[in-house]
């Protein structure tokens, strides 16, 4: 039996409302109340002093991209960034190729997930091929293994399509994850509709497309009661429909993104494809609103889109390049900057927002330090100060707006299911 | 002031003395084309690649004039015969005519910021010659040099531009030169493609043509280019033409010396009226003969020229 034994860390598990330096133990997987002064003796000691030892982070946003556009990256080396972030669940999307609408796919991503260094969960589509005509086979892909729906990247523009799909998917308990956004007013769009894309001459996406498909989405959560989960929310508007529904205990949540937490349309003035992402980078406005709605609850979690791209699908002309950057290995330390650093958020309440908050959404056994759970941790160093090199780094794509940026807050220790599968820079 | 600039890629990185320089070089040079024989050696021996991955005409012949006035060989190519078609990426192609000892890139291009991507790639200079919505820097030098040459100082003149401002490079690089130059900026049109976005560019916006044209010194027409728009952004080239195309009528609402201008192509009847294009007030044409002084200039300067060096004789 394995034993680990974590000691004198700063250990903080919002589930429990811990916080304070002691100890975490770990026999056979699961955490244990303690260990007995035999199994001490015998169990692998990890010194985290001065470190933070908490939950493994959760992450229900990422694209791993198997199988199908392996060259992008692959299911293992998704997971082995995903584990040198710190997170030890992950919950994949389905535009793979071919997408993940039958159960032969979804057996096939978990065949592969079952070698993976961390838990990855498949998601289904919401309709057939993604393309938003009919519906997938909710059924079949819940029995295969998938742990929510999503058409995300192709929001579901039939409003009565998503109503019945939102309708169907409640019978199995299943949420819907939707990527906001009316395709009618976002044609050839590739960033933000404002000042910066008149300026740069670029094809606006206007946030009101955003805005309209989260009150779509509202009303049809209130209208069927079914769970409708907001990906990556990123207008202030939207973050305002979303604090009035759930004031009125409509069953919706949304998520928001490090980047549009850390960064603004501004940062587009090069035309730097690697600020180039769906939804796009807005305003100050709309960053300071997204903050401002995790900080009250608005918004439920972080999940990072992590989206790789081959180097040389992104070293293109900025109307030509795909959508979406890489973001696992920069979370942490990207939201202990943003929120902690300078919005003052207390740690815990950050750490609440990438672990528990974010399992909750989808109910996956994850995100907690109490005994008797799956013994996933992350151990951080939240002052050392660091390079991000994409080279260096485990994910396999490089579009990253933070390469060969100084971070601070660095994952030192990753344990899954009671196994360190990463340690000071290399996985084990 | 030394000229330090290698690449020509938008009007809104160069100071107000950069432009100067450019006017004042392609003042220079405008004398020249005024001369019986007009060619100049400036750059011989060098090779110049006009890369057109986008339709044109007027620009892609005005810089091959301007290139082969300036004694450089000068190579054209456009979309359909290059090997973008087959699948190149503009970094390779770039690259490959770089190889082949090409001096000096121009770009035309409809993705909006590729001149700067292209600069950034290459070690030799690339001109812009149009890149998507975003600046078309050599049109809005030309159209300047061409007020200037008509009105003088430039500074507390009021210029309308009239049309389709949001899908036009053009507007978006005079904006920037006429504001840098001291001018009052007027755009007019219809409200979904004049947005009110541009305010922050510091012209004013205005739907109301009249009332724009009332005080205006120039008045610069743009062309719909209905071929860049969705279906949404007016209802008809017909309407367009009724509420704010330049007719005879609207035309006397202008101050009588006041120019007008369009830097091309026109389409009569839809945003100018024949008998207003080919009036003594248009200078349509002279704005292309500018073109070419302007081309001159840019390709000149940033081959490594100075603009001392041009304001005396040449030969």
């Amino acid at each position: 039996m394995s034993l680990l034994w974590i000691k004198n860390g700063r250990v903080i598990d919002p589930a429990s409302q811990r916080d304070k330096v002691g100890d975490v133990f770990i026999a056979a997987g699961k955490f244990v109340k303690s260990l007995t002064a035999a199994q001490k003796k015998s169990a692998q000691i990890i010194d985290a002093k001065g470190l933070v030892v908490c939950p493994g982070l959760v992450d229900i946003h990422v694209h791993f991209r198997e199988p199908g556009q392996t060259h992008k990256e692959t299911i293992l080396t998704g997971s082995q960034a995903a584990a040198a972030g710190g997170f030890t669940t992950v919950v994949c999307m389905p535009n793979t190729s071919p997408v993940v609408d039958n159960a032969g796919t979804v057996a096939l991503i978990k065949s592969l997930a079952a070698a993976a260094p961390v838990h990855v969960y498949p998601t289904g589509c919401i309709t057939v091929g993604m393309k938003g005509q009919s519906l997938a086979p909710h059924g079949s892909l819940q029995k295969a293994g998938i742990v929510a729906l999503t058409d995300d990247g192709l929001c579901v523009q039939s409003n009565e399509l998503m109503h019945r799909a939102v309708e169907y998917a409640k019978m199995f308990d299943l949420t819907i994850l939707d990527h906001c956004q009316d395709d009618s007013m976002t044609d050839k769009a590739v960033m933000n509709e404002g000042v910066m894309s008149t300026r740069l001459g670029l094809k606006g996406w206007p946030h009101a497309a955003e805005d309209i498909i989260v009150a779509r989405n509202i009303i049809l959560s209130k209208y069927t009661g079914a769970h409708i989960h907001m990906q990556h929310v990123t207008s202030a508007h939207s973050v305002e429909l979303m604090r009035r529904a759930k004031k009125d205990g409509i069953n919706v949540t949304a998520e928001a993104t490090p980047h549009h937490i850390a960064l603004t349309e501004q940062a587009l003035g090069t035309y730097d494809t690697n600020f180039k992402m769906n939804p796009p980078l807005r305003t100050e406005a709309d960053r300071r609103a997204i903050i401002a709605g995790l900080r009250d609850g608005t918004l439920d979690c972080i999940g990072t889109d992590h989206a790789p791209h081959a180097p040389e699908e992104k070293d293109r002309e900025f109307d030509y390049a795909p959508n979406g950057i890489i973001g696992l290995e920069t979370a942490l330390p990207v939201c202990l900057d943003v929120l902690v650093k300078k919005n003052k958020f207390k740690l815990p309440h950050v750490i609440d927002l990438m672990t528990r908050k974010a399992a909750n959404i989808l109910k996956l056994p994850a995100g907690t330090l109490t005994p008797g759970a799956v013994a996933d941790v992350c151990i951080f160093d939240p002052a050392e100060t660091w390079i991000y090199d994409t080279y260096a780094a485990f994910s396999k794509s490089i579009n990253s707006p933070w390469n060969k940026q100084k971070l601070t807050g660095r994952v030192k220790t990753t344990i899954v299911s009671g196994k360190i599968v990463y340690q000071n820079g290399k996985m084990v | 002031m030394p000229w330090h600039r290698k690449h020509l890629l938008t009007i809104e990185e160069l100071s107000r003395a950069e432009i100067e320089q450019l006017l004042a070089t392609a003042g220079a040079f405008r004398r020249i084309l005024d001369r019986k024989v007009k060619k100049v050696p400036a750059l011989r021996g060098k090779t110049i690649v006009n890369l057109f991955l986008e339709p044109s005409t007027r620009t892609r012949i005005s810089f091959e004039m301007a290139a082969k006035l300036l004694s450089a060989d000068v190579i054209s190519f456009d979309a359909a015969a290059s090997s973008t078609t087959k699948g190149e990426t503009l970094r390779d192609t770039a690259q490959n005519i770089q190889a082949l000892n090409a001096d000096m890139i121009v770009l035309r291009h409809s993705a909006s910021g590729s001149p700067l991507y292209l600069s950034k790639v290459l070690g030799i200079p690339v001109i812009n010659a149009g890149d998507g919505a975003h600046e078309h820097p050599t049109q809005a030098l030309l159209d300047v040099f061409t007020m200037r040459e008509k009105l003088g100082n430039l500074k507390g003149r009021k210029v309308v531009i009239l049309g389709d401002i949001l899908f036009s490079r053009v507007a978006r690089s005079n904006i920037h030169a006429l504001t840098k130059l001291g001018a009052d900026v007027t755009i007019v049109g219809p409200s979904t493609l004049v947005p009110h976005w541009f305010e922050a560019m510091g012209v004013s916006v205005s739907h109301h043509l009249r009332s724009a044209l009332a005080d205006a010194d120039v008045v610069m027409l743009l062309r719909i280019q209905h071929e860049r728009q969705g279906v949404s952004h007016f209802p008809s080239l017909g309407e367009y033409t009724s509420m704010f195309g330049l007719n005879y009528t609207r035309a006397s609402w202008v101050k009588p010396d006041a120019i007008i201008m369009h830097p091309g192509p026109i389409n009569r009847g839809v945003e100018i009226d024949s008998d207003i294009a080919d009036s003594p007030r248009s200078v349509i044409l002279q704005q292309v003969t500018n073109g070419i002084a302007v081309r001159m200039a840019a390709l000149y300067l940033c081959a490594g020229g100075q603009p001392e060096h041009v304001t005396t004789p040449l030969e």
